[in-house]
């Protein structure tokens, strides 16, 4: 791979995508980690928000405005899956 | 110059992404934790988002885009709320050096509810004796 040849866009996309990559190893190891059940879901729910930052980066990096809607819906559904995990979390507690 | 807003945005959003996990993996407490994952993967969310409307410059991407940044803007912190709740009802603990916790008088972790036993009394002074 040339290095001289890389745009200043291209070059920005491969480090974001490298810090956002990096930042999901991270947050996953607290999913591992985590010792308690909202640990996991708070881990979750930050692994969600940067697939969708990842999703918007590969967007630039490709030129394809096509995979936009994707990251939004994954938004909405993230969000869905974070109350979900909460509501559960807090019945569960409710019922014994 | 105009070229160069929309690589820096993105290099900024995806440095305040990368704040919000080494924060998650770092911070001793879940509830800090939840406001320093919450509010800085907003921020980089959005930053990430207005590169992505900056570089493409269409109507229909920059619509979509601000629409995200309105919702995420406005779920990120009822999860973050819900989860914490949740977390405390069920009785995960505090950090050891917490100072203050002011749902501990207030709120019974069993009975699910604020510890007000006479609901349908005024509670002006019913909080000091308990």
């Amino acid at each position: 791979m040339n290095w001289h040849e890389l745009t200043c866009l291209q070059a920005a996309t491969a480090l974001s995508a490298l810090m956002l990559t990096a930042a999901v190893i991270l947050a996953f190891l607290r999913l591992v980690h985590g010792p308690s059940v909202p640990d996991r879901v708070v881990a979750l729910d930050l692994i969600a928000v940067l697939v969708v930052a990842i999703v918007a980066t590969y967007n630039i990096a490709t030129n394809q405005p096509v995979l936009f809607d994707a990251a939004i819906v994954l938004a909405l559904v993230a969000f869905l899956g974070t109350v979900a995990f909460a509501r559960y979390v807090e019945r569960s507690r409710h019922d014994d | 110059m105009i070229e160069l807003f929309a690589p820096s945005l993105l290099l900024l959003g995806s440095l305040f992404m990368l704040l919000a996990a080494v924060g998650i993996l770092r911070i001793p407490d879940l509830y800090m934790r939840i406001g320093t994952s919450t509010k800085a993967s907003t921020l980089g969310l959005i930053c990430i988002l207005t590169a992505v409307a900056v570089h493409f410059g269409e109507m229909g991407i920059g619509t979509r885009a601000i629409a995200a940044a309105v919702f995420v803007f406005l779920t990120a912190p009822v999860a973050a709320h819900m989860i914490g709740r949740a977390a405390y009802v069920t009785g995960v603990p505090l950090w050891d050096r917490t100072i203050v916790d002011e749902l501990h008088c207030r709120h019974d972790r069993r009975q699910h509810q604020p510890s007000n036993q006479h609901v349908d009394e005024p509670t002006t002074g019913g909080d000091g004796q308990r």
